[in-house]
């Protein structure tokens, strides 16, 4: 009954073509938004807005560029990390080297950075596939970090490689609370969502899928492969570009290349298996999953078990928890969060008379 | 019923005000500590040594004038982001907030550099983190205590001249620095540098990619090269692994001097025969003879409260160096109680008066029960670091044996280093570093 579509009429094109076409998403959509723009300030304290939520929106930023690239091209990439590495790198780089950069500017050109180099890194993708593109891209997760350390001049010649990212001033206003951090946050990541769910339904979207579900008749039927593989590429890394940079400027305030290893390619690939392959959605389900759950077990083994049960056990059992869950979540539902969401909905359409 | 409410309410408010007096006495640490993860078994040593350190502490003497310890611990997994969550998880616990917060890693500090100076709580980073924050007038909330990795090169470098038979003899000697290709090992480089140049040795450096479990290319490289020293400068599993590859390719191990990371029982046991002979500097000392080792085990362990699962690490390096952790937080509590306030609990600000005037001579660490466990201290408004002075030791096939006295680095030259970079950061960060003459 919740998601009663009857008496909704299309009557123009532009109707037809809205990202959200029942109103009850609309609704929805306007009303999350109002929450997480007014509420969440209001209500969330300081470690609420630094710790849990600029990090869920940055992740969510990353996984999104991740499932651009894998969910909806169908390139498998391992290094999503490395291209946040670049964002990050060249944002710190455009506002240190040219006096006055604005800030939304060296994001957008460290994003820009991010692209050329998955471009770069993507033109293997013309010739090999699947596992093996894997494999080069995982040579763009090693070569980035070792060039970010080997290069002095990255880091400004820091002894260390450590970069300490500049202070967010947007037109005299400085960003410098956690509030004010938050939202700006939110903002980017609020505009860019839109941008990628509204850019997978446009042509280049289309063609994407097309590539993904089998590329020899996406040829066929007159889609250029490598356009749209390099395109994906491109728009891929500069959104996890974007969100390296946000990871410098709102999150951490300084970075180092290792931070950007591996292991967080890892965490964005889970995020977005988890989440849903090919839903922008998904890629925030799975950010919040795979950033939250770790702090929850870790708060409730605290509480649960306070000083009775040795440290070291506790940590170890959080990660056995941890993984379970990965499991198990994934034998009951494969196709990850924003399926269950799905499913939910459709149930609510004919709830409460089920057929 | 009007009545039973008001006693109701009566009783609640008294409760609360009891509570509320009870908090008022206990001093609050958080521990982002780490017990998972590629260096987890450092992080349970040294997290253990200090925690026990605490809970002896309480059980002794029933905490600083009266105030009881109190802590808890928060999982990092060595990892950057978790450790920002842990920080702000920590900063709001205990009556006072969160009093000192102390990452045990490199990544960590960096990411919380700028916080703690906004929130007021002061970080100490015994032995790692960002060198030149050991100028307090840039880096006020910043204590790189006891040695920094600047100073620790430098006093590698004298431990090798000493060993030579004086400083004048290092000319024309070869040393190879073969580092963990990282932040934390290209630290070492700029220092290096410098003293090759002062001391006229020539100086290879031979990167080590992480983690560090693949050294034939580098070794070989070593026999070519033929260096009178090697100078490890290596982590987690790239110690054992450097030490095992000199003994296949045959480099005398006497001749291999570690850094502080490479220098616990948990590089030398798993590389067995192979690190025999093997000497690596430390700003603290190994072994469970000492009296606060003892207290620990008469006062904690004896009552199976221990912190440490593997009670046989009790007295290893990185568990004592969790003891000088312990020690200095409670000595700097002290500190800061004799200026605010004895049987108080301090704020984060009291704290970092505390830890800016501490000064524990051979006398205190003598009562202490730590004389000759870790240098003596004396840390100052402008000088965060505080001592700089290092022992080393020698690896026998089964325990760490002291070999040397404290070796001080060279500090004129450390010093002047640490000034010009903080003042190029105070510059790029647009800080006006404090008049320390000015400062009580």
């Amino acid at each position: 009954m919740l998601y009663r579509e009857a008496g909704q009429f299309k009557a123009s094109y532009q109707e037809d073509q809205q990202i959200f076409p029942i109103r009850q998403d609309r609704m929805g959509f306007a009303a999350i938004l109002a929450f997480f723009f007014l509420v969440v300030p209001m209500i969330a304290d300081q470690y609420w807005l630094q710790a849990i939520l600029i990090p869920v929106l940055i992740f969510s930023l990353a996984a999104i560029g991740l499932n651009i690239l894998t969910g909806y091209a169908g390139q498998l990439s391992l290094g999503s990390a490395a291209f946040m590495a670049v964002g990050a790198f060249g944002a710190y780089n455009f506002m240190l080297r040219i006096d006055g950069m604005p800030f939304i500017v060296g994001v957008v050109l460290g994003g820009l950075c991010a692209a050329a180099v998955g471009v770069a890194f993507g033109l293997p993708s013309l010739r090999i596939k699947g596992f093996y593109l894997a494999v080069a891209t995982l040579a763009a997760q090693f070569f980035i970090v070792w060039a970010l350390v080997k290069f002095p001049w990255f880091s400004n010649n820091a002894s260390s490689g450590v970069i300490t990212a500049q202070r967010v001033e947007i037109l005299g206003y400085a960003f410098d609370t956690p509030v004010s951090k938050y939202l700006l946050t939110l903002a980017i990541v609020a505009v860019l969502a839109l941008l990628a769910k509204n850019l997978v339904r446009s042509t280049t979207g289309r063609s994407w899928m097309a590539v993904r579900d089998m590329d020899v008749a996406a040829e066929v039927i007159g889609i250029r492969p490598m356009h749209a593989k390099l395109t994906a590429f491109a728009v891929s890394s500069f959104y996890c570009g974007v969100a390296g940079a946000l990871y410098a400027y709102t999150y951490l305030g300084t970075v180092e290349p290792e931070g950007f290893s591996l292991d967080l390619s890892f965490k964005i690939l889970f995020m977005i298996i988890i989440g849903g392959v090919g839903s922008i959605m998904g890629s925030f389900l799975g950010a919040a999953f795979i950033v939250l759950l770790p702090i929850f077990l870790n708060v409730v083994m605290h509480s649960a078990f306070g000083g009775s049960m040795p440290a070291g056990l506790g940590s170890n059992l959080e990660l056995i928890i941890f993984g379970g869950l990965i499991i198990f979540f994934l034998i009951v539902e494969p196709h990850g969060l924003a399926r269950l969401w799905q499913l939910g909905k459709e149930k609510l359409r004919l709830w409460p008379f089920p057929h | 019923m009007a009545f039973k409410k008001t006693a109701l309410i009566g009783a609640a408010i008294a409760g609360l005000l009891a509570t509320g007096y009870a908090a008022a006495q206990e001093q609050f640490i958080g521990l982002p500590s780490y017990r998972v993860g590629p260096f987890g078994s450092n992080g349970a040593s040294l997290y253990g040594g200090w925690i026990d350190y605490m809970a002896m502490v309480n059980e002794r003497d029933g905490g600083v004038n009266g105030v009881k310890l109190t802590w808890e611990e928060c999982e990092t997994e060595y990892n950057n982001a978790r450790g920002v969550e842990c920080y702000e998880r920590l900063k709001g616990k205990g009556p006072t907030g969160n009093t000192t917060f102390q990452p045990l890693s490199t990544g960590i500090t960096y990411s919380v550099l700028e916080k703690v100076a906004q929130d007021k709580i002061p970080m100490v980073t015994i032995g790692y983190g960002r060198t030149d924050a050991a100028d307090g007038r840039v880096f006020p909330w910043v204590f790189p205590m006891i040695s920094t990795y600047w100073t620790q090169a430098s006093a590698i470098v004298n431990y090798i001249g000493q060993k030579e038979g004086g400083m004048a003899k290092l000319k024309g000697k070869k040393i190879g620095l073969l580092y963990h290709d990282s932040a934390y090992g290209k630290e070492s480089h700029a220092i290096m540098d410098k003293l090759a140049e002062k001391h006229g040795f020539e100086l290879s450096k031979i990167a080590v990619a992480n983690p560090g479990n693949e050294q034939q290319a580098q070794w070989l490289q070593i026999r070519q090269l033929k260096p009178d020293y090697v100078v490890l400068w290596g982590w987690g599993v790239m110690n054992a692994t450097a030490l095992r590859t000199a003994a296949k390719t045959g480099y005398a191990r006497e001749k291999i001097v570690g850094v502080w990371w490479s220098g616990s029982e948990e590089d030398t046991i798993p590389a067995g025969d192979a690190a025999k002979g093997y000497t690596a500097a430390g700003f603290n000392v190994a072994g469970a003879n000492y009296p606060v080792v003892q207290d620990i085990q008469k006062l904690i362990y004896a009552k199976n409260k221990g912190n440490m699962e593997d009670k046989t690490r009790v007295g290893s390096v990185l568990y004592n160096r969790g003891v000088v952790h312990g020690i200095i937080t409670v000595e700097a509590i002290r500190k800061a109680q004799e200026k605010y306030g004895k049987g108080k609990s301090m704020t984060g600000e009291q704290m970092r008066w505390g830890f800016e005037n501490l000064h524990i001579d051979n006398k205190r660490l003598a009562e202490l029960g730590a004389a000759g466990f870790m240098p003596d201290l004396n840390i100052s408004c402008a000088d965060h670091e505080g001592a700089g002075k290092l022992k080393f030791q020698q690896w026998d096939g089964a325990k760490w044996t002291v070999v040397t006295d404290w070796i001080e680095g060279d500090r004129p030259l450390v010093r002047g280093m640490i000034e010009e970079s903080a003042m190029a950061y105070a510059k790029e960060k647009g800080i006006t570093p404090r008049d320390c003459s000015k400062e009580l």
